[in-house]
C-alpha cells in the first residue's frame, strides 16, 4: 500500500519514527552503575585504610586496583557489555579511563607493537593526560606566582 | 554509610557525564578530557575537596578525582620545592594510577583479544 505524503508530512512521519534518546533511563543507569563502581572504590580504600597505610598509599593503592579491574574486566570483553549498559556509569570512573586504554590497544594489536599496540593505547588516555597535566602545572604555577 | 555517600556522588557525576553525552553529542573522549580539567580546575580554586571529603571515593574515582589528585599535587609540591614543584607534584602524585594504567593495559592488551562483534 502506497500513500503520498508532503516533504513535510514525511519528516513528521519519520521524526515519530526516531527512537526518543531516552534521557532519563539513561541517567538512571549511569547513576547506578556509576555509584555501584565508586563503591567498589571505597571498599578499596577502606580495605587499603585498616591495613594502616597512609592517605596518600591509600589514594594510589585504590587507582592502581581500580585501574588493573578496569583493564582485566576489558579483556574479558565484559566492561564494553556494561557500557553498553550503563553509558557514562562506566565511562567517567576511572577503570573506564583504563577501558579506554585496553580497547583499542587490543584492538590495533595487528599493526605491530609499537604503532599498534603502544600507540593505540593513548589514542583517548594522550589527550586526558596532555590536559590534565598540563593544566595542573598552571595551576601550580599560578599558585606559586600568587599565593607564595 | 560512606558507601551510601560514594554511591551518590559518583553516582551524580556519572549523571551529568551521561547528560553531557545526551544532549550535546560530545563524543565519551571529550567528555573525558572536559571531566580531567574541571577537576583540576575546581581544586585549584578549593571547591572539589569538599566534594571529596562528602563522597570519598565517590569523588576521587571518577576522572574528575584524577583532577583532583593532579591540581592536589601540583598545589602539594609548590609547597615542598617552589615553582619545579609545580611540574613535579602533579604526577607524583597520580604516578601509581598512570603507571598502573600503562602496565596493566598494555599486559591485558597482549594477554586478551577482542571479542567478535555480535
Amino acid at each position: 500500500m502506497k500513500t503520498k505524503m508532503s516533504p513535510n508530512e514525511y519528516e513528521k512521519f519519520i521524526k515519530d519514527k526516531m527512537p526518543k534518546p531516552k534521557l532519563l533511563s539513561n541517567a538512571i543507569k549511569a547513576f547506578i552503575v556509576g555509584g555501584l563502581i565508586c563503591d567498589v572504590g571505597q571498599f578499596i580504600t577502606n580495605w587499603l585504610k585498616g591495613m594502616g597505610l597512609n592517605q596518600e598509599q591509600v589514594s594510589a593503592g585504590t587507582a592502581i586496583i581500580m585501574v588493573f579491574l578496569g583493564a582485566f574486566f576489558t579483556g574479558l570483553g565484559l566492561y564494553d557489555k556494561l557500557g553498553k549498559f550503563a553509558g557514562a556509569g562506566s565511562i567517567v570512573p576511572i577503570t573506564g579511563f583504563s577501558n579506554s586504554i585496553v580497547s583499542p590497544a587490543m584492538e590495533f594489536k595487528r599493526e605491530g607493537f609499537v604503532f599498534g599496540v603502544g600507540a593505540r593505547m593513548f589514542v583517548i588516555a594522550g589527550p586526558v593526560l596532555v590536559y590534565g597535566i598540563s593544566t595542573s602545572v598552571l595551576v601550580g604555577i599560578i599558585y606559586f606566582l600568587f599565593f607564595i | 554509610m560512606d558507601y551510601i555517600r560514594a554511591f551518590i556522588v559518583g553516582g551524580l557525576i556519572c549523571v551529568v557525564g551521561q547528560i553531557l553525552m545526551d544532549k550535546t553529542k560530545l563524543t565519551p573522549a571529550r567528555v573525558l578530557v572536559i571531566f580531567v580539567t574541571s577537576g583540576v580546575i575546581l581544586q585549584g580554586i578549593g571547591i572539589y575537596q569538599k566534594l571529596v571529603d562528602i563522597g570519598g571515593a565517590g569523588a576521587t574515582i571518577p576522572l574528575p578525582g584524577f583532577g583532583y589528585s593532579l591540581a592536589k599535587g601540583a598545589i602539594k609540591g609548590v609547597k615542598e620545592s617552589g615553582i619545579i614543584g609545580a611540574f613535579t607534584g602533579g604526577i607524583t602524585a597520580t604516578a601509581g594510577g598512570v603507571a598502573g594504567a600503562i602496565v596493566f593495559g598494555y599486559m591485558m592488551a597482549i594477554l586478551f583479544n577482542p571479542r567478535s562483534k555480535r
